[in-house]
């Protein structure tokens, strides 16, 4: 099978051809919401970090926004830089150049403040999206699509249905030659111990394991009951009693394919098949870990109903709730009828769609414009 | 009639409500093939869980085959199950004091 996409250098292929406003720290956000606004097909990724952290979350920002301007939905890259601030600018600038699209820098201390600095950012990025323009979508085989999943505002119908359906898309994908990514690590505690099995070495098991440790010491440091946070006030409602469930659930929106690899935080995986990133489940850093993982399209499997998107990445939405689905149509794009026989005919829809999305198609999250307020997770204080 | 609650696995001994279930009302179950039926001693809300069994304090709660958690109180069968009655055995930073 295959779908329409914009060509990138180094083989890469786009489902989207935006140009990124990235702010390089929190204290940039306005200005690259400001020049984002002024041109066309741009796509801003705003986020609170990048200044007064410890060295590993630095690193962390670092790598995530370099990662981030490498995703092929990103035609060109402006990043846009306070001056003062410890991530770094040259870092990413350089990071993201290797990726062979062209990538500008503006910083507002060095340029004499907000009005330059919007001014120069417009005439840059307008000149990337001029060039974008150009482009056009081509045929590629569907070998080329990374899918990212992910699941949220879950109840009990997740765990029966949308998330089961999102698992047949996914194992679609991977025979087909393509690859996915899946993470929400607090999300695997209960559950660890069958995707240990699924490791496609027994390196990647003992990570598997290594990671579902290392989230849920951090939660036991509280000194409190993880639940109310994980599963959420909401899950529970949903009728989800326990993380243990919750993950039991979660887990089979990853399909069935051996996990070909654990990656950090920010990283981009290299070559075809499933992986792993680590990170907590929640919308904002999460969707960010999938971008940057180089997800073109995402999956979000939902049963209370999670409107978030992405700023350049579409998002599908899934349900197995007819409650949800009939209240919250404006956000959900598929839902799942129940019964064995609706999970694998609605794998086999949610696949056509994503070739559909991926050649074009607007998600209802692209439609109304929601998803832009996704963050970065770092681990630290601010200090 | 369609089903209207489901056990993920045989080992199973909890249920799942696929619409809003009331007290008192029989419900058809299906377990590897079996019908089976269980009355139910609490309204149970869509998506939410009921036992298929005596549950002892203490025992493991079971969905997907696995373990859920652990019952905090006596559970028999066609009893509401949820968090008023299960415990995670898991993230408990309460019970561990806060270290790792």
């Amino acid at each position: 099978m295959s779908f329409l996409g914009y060509p990138r250098p180094k083989g890469y292929v786009g489902t989207r051809n935006y140009i990124g406003i990235i702010s390089v720290v929190g204290c940039a956000n306005d200005v690259s919401w400001w020049i984002a606004e002024k041109v066309k097909d741009a796509a801003v990724f705003l986020h609170s970090h990048g200044c007064c952290q410890t060295q590993p979350d630095l690193d962390t920002v670092n790598l995530t926004l370099t990662s981030l301007g490498w995703n092929p939905n990103l035609a060109a890259v402006l990043l846009v830089s306070l001056g003062c601030e410890s991530s770094s600018v040259e870092i990413i600038a350089d990071g993201i150049a290797k990726s062979g699209k062209p990538v500008e820098k503006v910083v507002l201390q060095k340029m004499g403040g907000k009005t330059n600095v919007v001014n120069e950012g417009t005439r840059i990025a307008r000149a990337m999206a001029e060039t974008a323009a150009k482009l056009k979508r081509e045929e590629f085989p569907d070998s080329e699509l990374r899918l990212g999943v992910k699941c949220g505002a879950s109840d009990t119908t997740s765990g029966l249905l949308s998330n089961p359906a999102t698992g047949v898309a996914c194992d679609t994908l991977i025979n087909n030659g393509g690859s996915c990514v899946f993470g929400e690590t607090t999300e695997i505690i209960g559950a660890e111990h069958i995707l240990e099995h699924r490791g496609a070495t027994p390196e990647v098991g003992r990570k598997i394991l290594e990671i579902v440790a290392r989230m849920e010491n951090r939660a036991i440091a509280m000194g409190v009951d993880m639940r109310g946070g994980q599963p959420s006030k909401g899950n529970i409602a949903g009728g989800l009693s326990t993380i243990e469930e919750k993950s039991l659930g979660a887990i089979v929106k990853a399909g069935t394919k051996p996990v070909k690899a654990v990656i950090e935080y920010g990283e981009k995986p290299e070559g075809k098949g499933l992986f792993l990133v680590d990170s907590p489940g929640r919308e904002p850093e999460f969707l960010t870990a999938l971008a940057a993982a180089g997800a073109q399209v995402i999956v979000f499997s939902t049963g209370l109903g999670a409107p978030q998107g992405f700023p350049f990445i579409p998002v599908i939405k899934i349900t197995g709730n007819p409650n949800t689905y009939e209240n919250l149509s404006e956000h959900l794009d598929i839902f799942v009828e129940l019964g064995e026989q609706g999970v694998i005919q609605a794998g086999k829809a949610l696949y056509r769609e994503i070739l559909e999305v991926a050649s074009g198609k607007k998600t209802k999250a692209e439609a109304i414009g929601y998803g832009r307020f996704p963050n970065i997770f770092t681990i630290g204080p601010v200090v | 009639m369609p089903l209207r609650a489901v056990v993920m696995n045989a080992r199973d001994n909890v249920a799942t409500a696929l619409d809003s279930l009331k007290k008192g009302e029989d419900i058809e179950l299906v377990i590897s093939g079996e019908k089976e039926l269980v009355k139910l001693k609490a309204d149970i809300p869509f998506g939410h869980k009921f036992s298929l069994a005596e549950i002892e304090p203490n025992s493991p709660v079971i969905k997907y085959g696995e373990v859920i958690g652990v019952s905090t109180a006596p559970i028999s069968a066609g009893d509401y199950v949820h968090v008023h009655n299960i415990a995670s055995a898991r993230a408990r930073g309460d019970l561990q004091g806060g270290k790792e």
